[in-house]
């Protein structure tokens, strides 16, 4: 009770009153990024929705070794079979990485303490997008752990470079779109049910209206996605889909939600 | 220094803040005074970027606020105690900010200390803070990074009277160093208690600034007539200067020199009374209009 600061001033500097940033420098953005992965542990939700990827993981390799015939137990079956409950929980991570921030209003301080909000903003992107490999470094690393264990011959068989590059295109680009989703309503629920209801909505749409049906692989992303964890080679058809899918479900949000956090008064 | 130059801010057809000027200078604490919607946050959230500007501008320390760089070092904001994760403890509330400014986590714990949370209060989740917890925590945020310049919005609210005392010689000691303080409240006497300088604003529009002293001093004698359009007249031709206020006018003279200006004019007075009842009845004069729940309009509608 008794300490009381003392305003940091510089010494023999500028004109009373007036600020001295000569030795200021900017906050580099390696540390917004830091600040941006510290946020998503730092709270039980943020680290159990962590953690649970990492479970839930493992525990669909445990469930896939158990349950698969002795032949099936190759590194790229184990490594297919993580996809899936990684690509749900992974934009859930993107969406709250932005939601939370309006939902318990701490963008109030994260944007006073660096007013440039694309930073701001294009750090939660980097971090997401360590999270996002990070998660599949612990899918490769447990896959690997199965196979060994189940040693069958040619367990390592029929993997390359492009299994793991599609797999890291696919999660991705789910976090991806899942903050821009998150930017787009800066609502935790809205968010989340529109990320997940948006496009199965949209897949019923084009499989009932048959005009559509021949235009699905070029504006449904689940079928477009759907080869990137299949683990087959895509042809230039199939990769031309990926990308238009990315543009309409991810890249437009995505600036859609740029747009709005950038001029949204910060609540 | 803080300086506010021709802010406006409109939101549609409302205008919050009316194109107010006022400058918060350094080595003083300025209270920042007006009822609840007057346009206080507003304009506090328009100093560090938070909200455009519609008019006007407003400087830190002489620079935008967007313009500084790693700001929390040179400005510390609170603006709203509420405003953090509720699921963080207050140590990391703390800490998240000492890493975007890039200061050891010593200064954390160097701050805990300032403001008094035990390291078992700091290790609760913020969720669990009782308001006065949470303005304490806000406070020890706003000055993690040793700023010259302190933008505190409602600080004293929540605080016990303990509380607002230890807020006084914090902020007070604070300014004798040179540091700029701009406080904003809703209640007088907080204001008194801690401010050097008062800017008070009412329905986005500054009505009246100065020190206490001075804005006590300027006040002259309330009077209103069953018509005050004659009054006005009445006055100047005594030579009395006066303003509208409320439902009547402030006349720059003593009561009896203003009760004969009306007697010479053969008018009816239905108010006349000196102002010096203390910086209270000029706040709730100065403010009556601004008031979202004016007693006397409800009444007569």
């Amino acid at each position: 009770m008794t300490a009381t600061p003392t305003p940091g001033a510089a010494p023999g500097a500028a004109p009373l009153g007036s600020l001295d940033l000569s030795d200021s420098r900017r906050i580099p953005f390696t540390r917004l990024v830091r600040v941006e992965l510290r946020k998503m542990a730092d709270t039980r939700a943020g680290f159990w929705l962590l953690v649970s990827i990492v479970l839930i993981t493992a525990a669909i390799i445990t469930i896939f070794f158990l349950a698969a015939d002795e032949s099936d137990r190759v590194f790229i079956n184990f490594i297919g079979i993580t996809a899936t409950p990684q690509g749900l929980l992974l934009p859930v991570l993107g969406i709250l990485l932005v939601t939370s921030e309006w939902g318990q209003r701490t963008a109030l301080t994260t944007f006073a303490l660096e007013p440039s909000r694309p930073r701001v903003l294009w750090a939660k992107v980097a971090a997401a997008l360590l999270i996002g490999l990070a998660a599949i470094v612990v899918a490769v690393a447990l896959a690997a752990l199965a196979t060994v264990i189940g040693g069958q011959d040619g367990a390592w068989e029929n993997i390359g470079a492009d299994d793991f590059g599609n797999l890291a295109i696919l999660q991705v680009s789910g976090l991806v779109q899942g903050l821009a989703f998150g930017m787009v309503l800066l609502n935790s629920a809205g968010a989340i049910v529109a990320y997940f209801v948006l496009p199965i909505a949209f897949s019923i749409v084009a499989n009932l209206w048959t005009a559509m049906r021949d235009a699905a692989p070029w504006v449904d992303i689940g079928t477009a996605q759907g080869p990137l964890a299949a683990g087959v080679d895509l042809t230039g058809e199939q990769w031309a889909q990926v990308l238009v899918v990315t543009l309409i479900w991810i890249v437009l949000p995505f600036a859609v939600g740029l747009w709005r956090v950038l001029r949204a008064e910060v609540k | 220094m803080i300086t506010v130059e021709g802010l406006t801010r409109k939101y549609g057809a409302f205008t919050a803040v009316d194109d107010i000027t006022f400058t918060a200078e350094p080595g003083r604490v300025t209270g920042f005074l007006g009822p609840n919607g007057a346009g206080k946050t507003t304009t506090m959230r328009v100093m560090v970027g938070l909200t455009r500007a519609t008019r006007g501008r407003v400087r830190v320390g002489g620079h935008d606020y967007a313009a500084i760089p790693n700001p929390g070092r040179h400005v510390g904001v609170l603006l709203d105690a509420s405003a953090q994760h509720a699921g963080r403890t207050g140590r990391e509330v703390l800490t998240v900010g000492a890493r975007t400014m890039g200061l050891p986590s010593s200064r954390v714990d160097e701050m805990l200390g300032l403001v008094s949370l035990s390291d078992e209060e700091a290790g609760r989740r913020v969720r669990n803070y009782s308001l006065g917890m949470r303005q304490r925590l806000g406070i020890a945020h706003a000055l993690l990074g040793d700023p010259q310049v302190l933008i505190l919005d409602e600080p004293a609210n929540g605080l016990d009277p303990a509380g607002i005392r230890w807020m006084r010689g914090l902020l007070k000691g604070y300014a004798e160093r040179g540091g700029t303080v701009l406080l904003s409240s809703h209640l007088l006497n907080e204001v008194q208690l801690i401010a050097d300088d008062i800017v008070m604003i009412g329905r986005g529009r500054i009505v009246a600034q100065g020190t206490p002293e001075s804005l006590l001093q300027d006040v002259g004698t309330f009077v209103r007539a069953t018509d005050n359009d004659r009054l006005g007249t009445a006055l100047t031709d005594s030579g009395i200067a006066f303003a509208p206020q409320g439902k009547g006018l402030l006349a720059d003279s003593e009561a009896v020199a203003v009760g004969r200006a009306a007697r010479d004019h053969q008018l009816t007075l239905v108010e006349l009374r000196p102002t010096d009842g203390g910086l209270e009845d000029l706040f709730l004069e100065l403010t009556a209009d601004a008031q979202r729940d004016d007693l006397t309009e409800g009444a007569v509608r």
